[in-house]
C-alpha cells in the first residue's frame, strides 16, 4: 500500500506501512469507507444516460473521457430515501475487479467526507445488518469517536449489479 | 547488459508463420507444374529464416526439422532435384508439422516429437533416394571440394573467420554460429585475442576476435558455408579442407578456448542467447496476437494527416478571439478553418480505420491448400479462383469470418462440385470450379462463394425438413423459404456423412457467426448448374452509420442499414390483433408496432399512436416498425462496448458519444425484435427482483 503516499499529500495523518487508507464518503448521515486504491476519481454529479430494462439504482451511464461508465446510485442501492441531488452529490468512480475483470463503475453518493488511516487491527468484523448483507462489508472501523463502514466494492457492485440484473432475464 | 530475448520471440513467430505461408502457397503453384526458379527460391528464403531465426532462440527442434526441409529445397533450388508430387506432398506436410511445432513452442507446450521424426525420417528418404543428373551437382560445387560421396575420406574443415569490426551489429553471434557448427561434429575452436584493446578503449559493440576453427567433421562444404550465410558479407571467411592427419595444431600464442569462454571473451551482449524461454514464462494464455502488420504507405498517410490537423488548429487558433471586434471577415476565416477541420478529422479517421484493415487475401490464403487436399481425398478435380482478394476488411471481421468461409468452401467441395464422371455425363468440364470473389458494395463487403456443382435438389430439402418436422407436408415455400431452411439447426441432406461435413452441425452457425458480424448470408441455387452463398458484412466493426431517434427525452441510434423506411403513422392503417398487437399496413404487409416508450419505460408526452413516426426495421428477416417521436439527423457514430464496465443489456447492442459529449445508445434491432415478441416478465418491476437479490 506505499502508493498510497500520493494522494497523501494534503493529510496529516502519517503514513504506515501497516495501514490502509480509506475514502470515506456520507450516505443518510452515516459515513462509509472504501480502499483509496480503488478510486479512480470524484467528479460532480452530472446528467446520465439511462439504460432500459434494468434495476432502479443503475441510474445510468456516462461518458467518461471517451469510456461508457455505469453509475450506481449507493442510496437506492440500500434501500435508502431517496433525496434530490445536490451541490454536495458527487459520482465516485471506482475500479471494481469481477473474476479477473476489471470494471470502472461510479457510485453516487451525498457527499464525500475525510481520508483515514486505518490500521488492519482496528478493523472490527461487521455485526448482522438487517438491510445489506453483510458480505458488502469488510469490518467497522473507529475513526475519531466514528464509526465507519467499511464497503467491500467488488462484492458489492458486482452481485447486486451484474448477477440480479442477470437473474432478470430468466 | 543482459537483454531479454524473449520479447523477440512474438515477432519470430509471427514472422516464421508468415513464412510458411508463404512456403505453403509456393508449394501449392509448384504443385500444379509451374515450377520457376522464383518460386523454389522464396520457399527456400522461408525456410532458412525459420531455421535461423529457431535456432538462434533456442528452438533446436524446429530448427533440426527445417533443416531437413532446407536441404531438400536447396536441392530443388540448385536444380540437381526435380520437383516431384512426393516430394512437395512431403514438404507440404512438413509446413504443416512445423506449424504446430512453432505453435507448441508459441504456447510452451510439449512439441510432437513422434511426428516430426517420422516425416523427418520420409524427408531423408527422399534425400538418400538420390540426385538427378550429378554434372549439375558438380558444377556447383568448388572445384577443389569434393563431392558429396567422396567427403569421406577428408578429416575436416579449417575455417579461418575474421569478423568486420561492426558485424555485432547486425545482430550475429559468433557463438551461435560456433554452436551450429559444433552440431556438425567434433569443432576446436582457436580465438586469436592479439587485436584486442585495453579495456578503456574497449567499445562492447565491436568485435576484435578472430577465430580459427577446427571441424572434425564429413559435412559437405555447403553445410559448413550456410552457417557462415548471414555473414558473408561482413567477416573475412576462408575455408580449407584438412586432409588426413594435417590437422595441425594451430601453434600460435593463442588461448584455446571452449565456446562458453569464447561467449565471454568476445564481450559482445550475447548472453541472452542462454536465456531459453522457459525462463520467459509469462502468462501464455494469452497466444492471440494482438499486433498487427501495417504498410507503411499507411503510417505515412496518417502522419500527413495529423500535420494537416495541426495547420488547422494553428489556423483557427490564430484568430485572435476578441469577440469585441470579431468582424465579418475574421468569421470568415473561422467558418473557413472549422470546414477545413472537418475535412482533417474525417480524413483522419478514415486513415486510423484504415490501419486495421487488411486484404482479404489473408482469409482466402488457406482455400489453395485445403481444396487441394481435400481433392486428393475425394478424388475430385476442382479449380479455385479467387478475385478480389485485394479487398480490405476489419482486422476483427477477417478474424470471424474465417471458420464460417471454411465451413462453406468445404460443403461445395464435398457436396456441391461432383465426381468427374457424373460430371462428364452431366455435359459438363471434368473439374469443377469453386470461385470465391470478395467486393466492396454500399458500404458493404460482399464475399460470394460459387460453385458450378449439382445445386441443391429442393425437394429433397423439403422432404428432409418434413421428415425432421420443421415444415409442414402440405406447406407451400418459396425458393428463398426453402433454401433458408439449410440453416437450421441439426440439417443435412448429405445420404452418407463424411468426415468432410455432412453432420449438418454448422450451416446454422455459421449464420449465426455472420450474424454476430452484423452481416448476413443468402444462397442462391440452380438445380444441376450450382449454388452461389452470398456473405454480407460491415466493413468494419468499430463505426455505424446511424439514424438519431428521439423517444419521449432521449436519444436513440438506429444502424441505418436495418432500417427499410421511416414513416408517418396514419391511424387508419393501424389494425389490432386480440386488442394487443398492433399491425401497421404498410402497402402488402403487416408489420407489428413495437412502442419504444414502452419497452424502455420512457416517459412520453404523447400516449396515442397519432403524430408518431414508425420506422421500418428488418432484422433477421423479420420487420418491424418502431414507434418514436422525431427523427434527428444521420451520423457516422463509434461504437462503445457497454460490457467494457457494463454487461449485455437486451434491445442494445452498444453505446456511442454525441458531439455534445453525452451517452446515446444503439439500438439492436434483432434483439428489440426478440424483446418485442417475449418481453422480459420482470422488465417492468426490475428492482423488487434486485432488492430480494441484495
Amino acid at each position: 500500500m506505499s502508493t498510497a503516499q500520493q494522494i497523501d499529500t494534503n493529510s496529516s495523518v502519517d503514513v504506515m506501512t501497516d495501514t490502509d487508507q480509506y475514502l470515506t464518503f456520507i450516505l443518510a448521515g452515516e459515513e462509509y469507507g472504501v480502499d483509496i486504491l480503488r478510486v479512480q476519481e470524484i467528479k460532480g454529479w452530472d446528467s446520465v444516460t439511462p439504460i432500459p430494462n434494468t434495476p432502479d439504482y443503475i441510474k445510468g451511464v456516462i461518458n467518461l473521457r471517451g469510456t461508457i461508465v455505469p453509475i450506481i446510485d449507493l442510496r437506492h442501492r440500500f434501500s435508502l430515501d431517496e433525496i434530490p441531488y445536490g451541490a454536495t452529490t458527487v459520482v465516485i468512480v471506482l475500479k471494481v475487479n469481477n473474476e479477473n475483470v476489471k470494471r470502472t463503475m461510479g457510485i453516487v453518493v451525498d457527499a464525500v467526507s475525510d481520508v483515514y488511516n486505518v490500521a488492519a487491527e482496528e478493523m472490527k468484523p461487521p455485526p448482522d445488518f438487517g438491510t445489506i448483507s453483510i458480505d458488502y462489508v469488510k469490518g467497522l472501523a473507529t475513526v475519531e469517536d466514528k464509526m465507519v463502514i467499511v464497503l467491500e466494492i467488488d462484492k458489492l457492485l458486482n452481485s447486486g449489479v451484474m448477477d440480479s440484473a442477470e437473474s432478470l432475464l430468466q | 547488459m543482459a537483454i531479454d530475448i524473449t520479447q523477440f520471440h512474438e515477432t519470430f513467430f509471427e514472422e516464421s508463420f508468415e513464412g510458411l505461408d508463404i512456403m505453403e502457397s509456393g508449394l501449392l503453384n509448384l504443385d500444379t507444374g509451374a515450377a520457376d526458379n522464383d518460386t523454389v527460391n522464396s520457399i527456400f528464403r522461408a525456410a532458412h529464416s525459420i531455421k535461423g531465426g529457431s535456432a538462434t532462440f533456442g528452438f533446436t527442434e524446429v530448427a533440426e526439422f527445417t533443416h531437413g526441409m532446407e536441404t531438400l529445397l536447396d536441392e530443388m533450388r540448385d536444380g540437381s532435384r526435380d520437383v516431384t508430387q512426393t516430394s512437395v506432398d512431403a514438404l507440404l506436410q512438413s509446413v504443416d508439422c512445423l506449424r504446430e511445432m512453432l505453435a507448441a513452442s508459441r504456447d510452451k507446450t510439449p512439441i510432437d516429437t513422434e511426428r516430426a521424426a517420422v516425416l523427418k525420417g520420409e524427408l531423408e528418404a527422399i534425400l538418400a533416394s538420390g540426385t538427378n543428373g550429378s554434372t549439375s551437382e558438380s558444377t556447383h560445387q568448388e572445384p577443389a571440394t569434393p563431392s558429396s560421396e567422396s567427403s569421406a575420406s577428408h578429416e575436416g574443415w579449417m575455417i579461418k573467420f575474421k569478423p568486420h569490426h561492426d558485424m555485432l551489429r547486425t545482430g550475429n553471434d559468433p557463438v551461435r554460429m560456433f554452436r551450429e557448427l559444433g552440431e556438425l561434429g567434433e569443432l576446436s575452436v582457436v580465438v586469436d585475442i592479439s587485436q584486442l584493446p585495453v579495456l578503456d578503449d574497449l567499445d562492447p559493440e565491436e568485435s576484435y576476435l578472430s577465430w580459427e576453427l577446427t571441424l572434425k567433421s564429413n559435412v559437405e562444404i555447403e553445410k559448413v558455408k550456410e552457417i557462415f550465410e548471414w555473414v558473408e558479407d561482413e567477416c573475412d571467411f576462408v575455408i580449407s579442407e584438412i586432409k588426413g592427419e594435417a590437422t595441425e595444431d594451430s601453434a600460435k600464442e593463442n588461448i584455446t578456448a571452449s565456446i562458453a569462454e569464447g561467449e565471454a571473451a568476445s564481450s559482445t551482449p550475447t548472453k541472452p542467447v542462454n536465456a531459453k524461454p522457459a525462463t520467459g514464462a509469462k502468462t501464455s494464455a494469452s497466444t492471440d496476437s494482438a499486433s498487427i502488420r501495417v504498410s507503411i504507405d499507411k503510417v505515412d498517410a496518417l502522419i500527413n494527416m495529423v500535420g494537416e490537423l495541426v495547420i488547422t488548429q494553428s489556423m483557427i487558433g490564430q484568430l485572435d478571439c476578441d469577440f469585441d471586434d470579431f468582424d465579418n471577415s475574421r468569421m470568415e476565416k473561422l467558418r473557413d478553418g472549422l470546414t477545413l477541420l472537418e475535412r482533417n478529422t474525417r480524413e483522419l479517421q478514415e486513415s486510423v480505420m484504415r490501419i486495421r484493415m487488411l486484404p482479404i487475401s489473408f482469409a482466402f490464403n488457406r482455400f489453395p491448400r485445403m481444396v487441394h487436399d481435400l481433392c486428393q481425398k475425394l478424388d475430385k478435380k476442382i479449380e479455385l479462383k479467387t478475385t478480389g482478394e485485394q479487398t480490405e476488411l476489419d482486422k476483427t471481421v477477417m478474424e470471424k469470418i474465417g471458420d464460417p468461409l471454411v465451413h462453406l468452401v468445404r460443403n461445395s467441395i464435398d457436396h456441391g462440385i461432383e465426381m468427374p464422371e457424373e460430371r462428364l455425363a452431366a455435359n459438363k468440364p471434368e473439374s469443377g470450379t469453386i470461385e470465391l470473389n470478395a467486393f466492396h458494395k454500399g458500404g458493404n463487403i460482399i464475399i460470394e462463394i460459387k460453385d458450378d456443382g449439382a445445386g441443391f435438389n429442393k425437394d429433397r430439402i423439403k422432404e428432409k425438413a418434413i421428415e425432421r418436422g420443421l415444415i409442414a407436408s402440405d406447406e407451400h415455400l418459396s425458393d428463398d423459404k426453402i433454401y433458408d431452411l439449410i440453416f437450421q439447426p441439426g440439417f443435412s441432406t448429405a445420404e452418407q456423412l463424411s468426415d468432410i461435413s455432412g453432420r449438418g452441425v454448422g450451416m446454422d452457425v455459421v449464420k449465426r457467426n455472420i450474424r454476430e458480424l452484423g452481416g448476413s448470408i443468402d444462397v442462391t441455387s440452380e438445380e444441376g448448374n450450382g449454388t452461389t452463398f452470398t456473405i454480407r458484412l460491415p466493413l468494419t466493426l468499430a463505426i455505424l452509420d446511424g439514424q438519431l431517434v428521439c423517444v419521449g427525452d432521449e436519444i436513440y441510434i438506429t444502424p441505418l442499414v436495418s432500417i427499410v423506411e421511416s414513416l408517418q403513422i396514419k391511424e387508419e392503417f393501424v389494425n389490432n390483433i386480440a386488442g394487443q398487437t398492433e399491425l401497421y399496413k404498410v402497402r402488402e404487409d403487416y408489420i407489428p408496432i413495437v412502442r419504444m416508450h414502452d419497452m424502455f419505460g420512457i416517459d412520453v408526452e404523447r400516449k396515442g399512436l397519432e403524430g408518431g413516426l414508425l420506422v421500418v426495421v428488418e432484422g433477421d428477416g423479420k420487420k418491424a416498425g418502431l414507434l418514436v417521436d422525431e427523427l434527428l439527423g444521420q451520423q457516422q457514430v463509434v461504437i462503445k462496448s457497454l460490457e467494457t464496465n457494463y454487461k449485455r443489456v437486451d434491445g442494445v447492442s452498444g453505446a456511442t458519444i454525441l458531439g455534445d459529449g453525452t451517452v446515446a445508445l444503439i439500438l439492436d434491432v434483432d434483439g428489440l425484435i426478440d424483446l418485442s415478441r417475449n418481453p422480459p416478465t420482470a422488465g417492468n418491476k426490475p428492482d423488487n427482483l434486485a432488492r430480494e437479490v441484495a
